[in-house]
This record gives structure tokens, C-alpha cells and sequence, in this order.
């Protein structure tokens, strides 16, 4: 049987590619704000339980229980802010990306259920600075849910006030963390904070906050207007529902699927991807972004389920899937993660800022033939003062998970390749001795 | 240069939208960019009077961000990726292949970014934020021709151009 798509939060966008992030063909086509109408009858308490049942759990990367999160918010403290997380840059993944561009007022929708639901009346959604016409499409469903009533004072008579902001990042990968993002918000470099406080106590302006991603809150509508009952229906284990997956790399086609969780990684690499490309073999595979620990060709049958991914030393994190083919050098593909993390390392823990930049130039030596001997095990001894024990899920000395995953792809390269890559740091270190035992 | 009338109009507006003045930082420095090209020193003190916060603290917060250029760079950004996604579909030969043409060009400034969030067109670059993928050598020499010549033509960062708020008055 084919493989399919189940498509929930992708739906509509894949139908109407040719207008589906106006607000005529949102209200025509797929009802849209009818969830937020449904959702301001509600108590907000109802809805957050309601979102709890559903199991859904965050789509940014720590897969946190959504409506368990709002319900960390302290009582009777108030104001309160919900900032929406829209600065992707999990390298490869490029969900919210699309959600920006295609399905602008999905969004709006939840944020505003989600907004009532822990009593915010400020939102803000932080846009990712190169995301351009994502931004000028969001601002649009912006000003018509405005113009509309959806937003603004007395949502829909309903005694509720929301404003909405739209908030433009300007280049930091780090933004993307829950607590760099509130620092970015608040005018600072985006260097993420110490927790506790976590955001829901002190977060915006030390005020409670909730952080939620962008593809989490498109989900929200979908909830409330078929159920949690449905919704956790969906699935498999505690991973509910559907997740988009960006697939990318080395496949026939490349691109954003959105399927029921439990799905095994060959039905989507394979049966919705394509598969490897021109016929060639797979090497391996990153499973949830650049932090996330890569897996291996015996893994294809595993299930997209985070806490088997948890199980398997490395997790579903973003949604993005990497695929590299046989003829792909994997000390190339590490030296070149580390180079992007010692480049966004914000400097604010001394482990990362020091560590990033020593990983980046061992990693290159080793990927470009001037490696030493003992080279994979010089990272992994400096390595562990970043992370102690080196072993999944990863110990940290540095306030965010950018300290971790410097190494992620150095515990994977150790976990799979260490025989072969020792051999040929021994190698290539024999063949420059012998070139200068020549040359003198 | 010292904002206008029309903008300075502008800044207030957008510094109203927030509960605390400072979170307007970012948005600010994204205007002065757009009208500028780059953020000028003049640009960050104005921003700090706005703002009632010191120079240096816009210059801290201004330098952290890899969007924010505080030298001329010429009118034209090309953003090529050279993470694993576009690493593997030929990144890296791309952008030393635009860097080496466009090396004396003082209008185009051709650079490595991390990855863009648009894997699936890899190799994948951006010209002033716009997205362009998958593309060869010679197609993204193309589009940046068309982009010179004027056929294409980017949105502002900042959102609303200046020049429109110059016809409206700064309304929203």
C-alpha cells in the first residue's frame, strides 16, 4: 500500500496553493477563526485542560506537553505574555517556514485561542529576520483578523482584548531558544537565561509567559474544534497526533511531510521522500535537527515516537530529517555542524564559547586529512567538560542546550564510525610522516 | 543622518507598541538599516535617544546580530548557505563561486549564512531576504542581475517602507 500524508495542520495550505494565506480563502475555505469562536465560549481553563488531553506536545524540539505548560502559569499574576516562537533555524528544518508563508491566519487563530486560554492580552510573534514574506504575510492576517474583529478590543463581544505584535529577529540561531528569545525580545543580545525561573513564572518583562512554536499553536484550532478525545487518537504512545517532518539532503524529494506519529522513518524517508537518490545507498540519517544524535540504516523501521527516539540515545527534536548517501564523508558533515555552532555560540557559558571554537578546528583537521592520532579522542575528553558523561539524553554545563549539542554529532560520529575514523586519523598521520621523512 | 519628521513619526509608533521602549531595539535598527543599507553610527545614538539608553548598549545589542551590518555593504545582500543540507547539493562551490565574481563589486555583498530554513530548494541563497532555489552558478548570477537592473525588487525588513509612511503621515 502507498504510504500517505495524514494532513491536519498542512491541509488547507496544500489545497489552495494559490491563496491559501488570505483571509477571504481562510473564512471560505477552511472556517477559519470558527475555533476561536467555539474557544471564547469556553472557560480557559477548559481549554487548557482540553489541550492537555490531546497530549499534544511541543513541536519546537523539547517536546514539552503544550497544555501542561500553560498550566505551570502561577495564579492571579498578571499581566501575562505569550510569545510565539517563529525563529526557526534548526538547520534543516523548514516547517514554520512554511506555515508562515501559506497558512498566516492558522496561526493568528491560535494564538488567540491559546492567548485566552492562559489570559494574555499581549502576544507577540517573533519572525525569524530573513523570514521576509513570511513576516509580511503574517502582518497582513494580523491587520484582517484585526479589521475583522478576531483581534483587537472585545473579541467577538466577548469582553476578551488581544494585540497582536509582529516582531522581526535579525540573524542569531540562539533567538530560537525559549529564554534567548524573551532577551531578544526585550532589546538584549538573545542570550538565553538561567532557569529557574522558568518563562511561566518570570519570563517577558518578569512576567509569567508561555513560549509556544509555530507549528504547536497551528495545531491548537484543530483541537478545539474536533476534540482532544480525536486529536489523542492520533498517533502512537505518548507522541499524539501528526508532526510535519522536513525532510532534506540526499533524497529523490525533498520537502515538508506531515504524518500520524508512529510512522517508521522508512515509510517517510522512502515511501513519501523518495528515498536516497540516483539509486545510492544510505550512510545515515539525523533524525531531529543538527542537535539531535544520528541514527543509521538499521534504524529505518524504527517509529517516529519521541520517546523511542529517547530510547535509541537521540530524539525527534525539530522535525527535520537528514539524509546523507553512501558516498558522503560523515567527519565532513560533523566538522561542519560544529563549525555552525561555534559561530552561534552566544558566549555567555564558558564551556561553549571556549568548546565550540576548539570542536570547529579539531573537526576541521581531522575532515580535511591533517588529523593526529589520538584526535576523536581529544574531543571526546574536552568534549565532557560540556557534556559530562557524553551519554544520551546529555548532562549540560552551559545554561541552553547549544552546550550539548556542539557534541551530538561527535558522541554520534564516536558511536558509529570511531573504528573507521581512528584508522584513518592513523593513516593520513603515516602518510604525512613518511611525506616529511621524504622531503628532508 | 538624522531621522525625519515622517520618521521619527514612525519610531514612536513603533515603540508604543511595546510595554517596555527597549524591546523596540531590534525593530528600530531593522528601519534605520532599510533607509540606510547598513546602521550607521549616527543611526545608534539617535536610536539611544529614542529609547533613552546609551550608545554603547545599541551598539552591544546591534553587534550580536548577523543581519545588522555596521559598514557600507552596497545595495545588493546574496545570503548563500552552506549548512549540510545545501552542503551536500553543492553550497559551498556556489557561494565561493559568487564570492570570487563579486569580489571588487563594492554594491554586491556576497556571504555565508547558516542554515535558512528552505532545505528543500537547496542550494539555496537570498538576495536582500528573498529566497531564491534551488540554483546553479549561472541561474543565481541571473537573478542577481535582475535584481541590479531592477526587475526585481525585495520587500523592507522593517515592513511598511518608509517612503509609504512618508505618503500616510506614519499611520498604521
Amino acid at each position: 500500500m502507498a504510504v500517505e500524508e495524514t494532513r491536519i495542520v498542512t491541509k488547507f495550505l496544500r489545497a489552495r496553493e494559490k491563496d491559501s494565506w488570505t483571509f477571504e480563502a481562510a473564512r471560505k475555505h477552511n472556517k477559519a477563526y470558527s475555533a476561536l469562536e467555539k474557544a471564547l465560549g469556553m472557560e480557559p481553563a477548559t481549554i487548557v485542560a482540553e489541550v492537555q488531553a490531546s497530549g499534544l506536545r511541543g513541536r519546537g524540539g523539547a517536546g514539552f506537553g503544550a497544555g501542561q505548560k500553560w498550566s505551570f502559569l502561577p495564579k492571579d499574576v498578571f499581566p501575562r505574555y505569550l510569545a510565539v516562537n517563529a525563529d526557526e533555524g534548526e538547520p534543516s528544518t523548514f516547517k514554520d517556514h512554511m506555515l508562515l508563508e501559506r497558512d498566516p491566519h492558522q496561526i493568528v487563530e491560535g494564538v488567540a485561542i491559546t492567548a485566552f486560554a492562559i489570559q494574555a492580552h499581549l502576544a507577540f510573534i517573533y519572525i525569524r529576520g530573513e523570514f521576509a514574506l513570511g513576516a509580511e504575510r503574517v502582518q497582513q492576517a494580523v491587520d484582517d483578523a484585526y479589521a475583522s474583529g478576531f483581534l483587537g478590543k472585545d473579541i467577538l463581544g466577548s469582553g476578551f482584548d488581544l494585540d497582536v505584535v509582529v516582531h522581526r529577529g535579525a540573524g542569531c540561531y540562539i533567538a530560537g531558544d525559549e529564554t534567548g528569545l524573551l532577551s531578544s525580545l526585550e532589546g538584549e543580545r538573545a542570550m538565553p537565561r538561567i532557569k529557574p525561573p522558568f518563562p511561566a513564572a518570570q519570563g517577558l518583562y518578569a512576567a509569567p509567559t508561555v513560549v509556544n512554536n509555530v507549528e504547536t499553536l497551528s495545531t491548537v484550532p484543530h483541537i478545539i474544534r474536533r476534540g482532544a478525545k480525536w486529536y489523542a487518537g492520533l498517533g502512537v504512545n505518548k507522541s499524539t497526533g501528526t508532526r510535519i517532518f522536513s525532510v532534506s539532503g540526499m533524497v529523490e524529494r525533498p520537502g515538508n511531510y506531515e504524518v500520524e506519529l508512529g510512522m517508521s522513518f522508512r515509510d517517510l524517508i522512502e515511501g513519501l521522500a523518495g528515498g536516497v537518490r540516483d539509486g545510492k545507498a544510505l550512510k545515515f540519517f539525523i533524525p531531529g535537527g543538527a542537535s539531535a544524535p544520528w541514527l543509521m540504516p538499521e534504524h529505518l523501521d524504527e517509529p517516529l515516537d519521541m520517546d523511542r527516539a529517547s530510547e535509541l540515545k537521540t530524539m525527534l527534536g525539530s522535525g527535520a530529517i537528514m539524509v546523507f548517501d553512501e558516498t558522503v564523508d560523515p567527519l565532513l558533515i560533523s566538522w561542519r555542524l560544529a563549525k555552525f555552532y561555534a559561530h552561534e555560540s552566544c558566549g555567555k557559558c564558558t564551556p561553549c564559547r571556549e568548546g565550540s571554537g576548539w570542536i570547529d578546528k579539531v573537526l576541521y583537521r581531522m575532515a580535511h586529512g591533517l588529523g593526529r592520532p589520538d584526535d576523536l579522542d581529544l574531543l571526546l575528553d574536552f568534549g565532557s567538560n560540556i557534556v559530562p558523561g557524553l551519554n544520551a539524553p546529555f548532562a549540560q554545563t552551559t545554561i541552553c542546550a547549544l552546550g550539548p549539542s556542539t557534541m551530538s554529532h561527535v558522541v554520534s560520529l564516536d558511536r558509529y564510525f570511531g573504528a573507521e575514523i581512528r584508522r584513518r586519523l592513523k593513516r593520513d598521520h603515516a602518510k604525512r610522516n613518511a611525506l616529511e621523512v621524504i622531503a628532508s | 543622518m538624522a531621522f525625519t519628521d515622517a520618521e521619527s513619526r514612525r519610531a514612536k509608533e513603533i515603540i508604543a507598541r511595546y510595554p517596555h521602549a527597549k524591546s523596540a531595539l531590534l525593530p528600530l535598527l531593522h528601519l534605520a538599516q532599510d533607509r540606510d543599507g547598513w546602521v550607521t553610527p549616527e543611526s545608534m545614538e539617535e536610536i539611544a535617544g529614542l529609547l533613552d539608553l546609551t550608545p554603547a548598549l545599541v551598539l552591544g545589542t546591534c553587534s550580536f546580530y548577523t543581519m545588522f551590518k555596521r559598514e557600507p555593504v552596497g545595495r545588493l545582500v546574496v545570503s548563500v548557505c552552506t549548512n549540510v543540507s545545501c552542503l551536500v547539493n553543492g553550497g559551498p562551490s556556489l557561494f565561493e563561486g559568487l564570492r570570487a565574481r563579486y569580489a571588487s563589486d563594492e554594491d554586491v555583498l556576497v556571504e555565508e549564512v547558516e542554515c535558512i530554513a528552505a532545505c528543500d530548494l537547496a542550494p539555496v541563497m537570498q538576495i536582500n531576504y528573498e529566497f531564491h532555489g534551488p540554483v546553479t552558478s549561472e541561474a543565481a548570477v541571473d537573478v542577481i542581475e535582475q535584481y541590479q537592473r531592477g526587475e526585481l525588487v525585495a520587500r523592507s525588513v522593517s515592513g511598511t517602507s518608509l517612503a509609504e509612511t512618508a505618503k500616510t503621515g506614519g499611520t498604521a
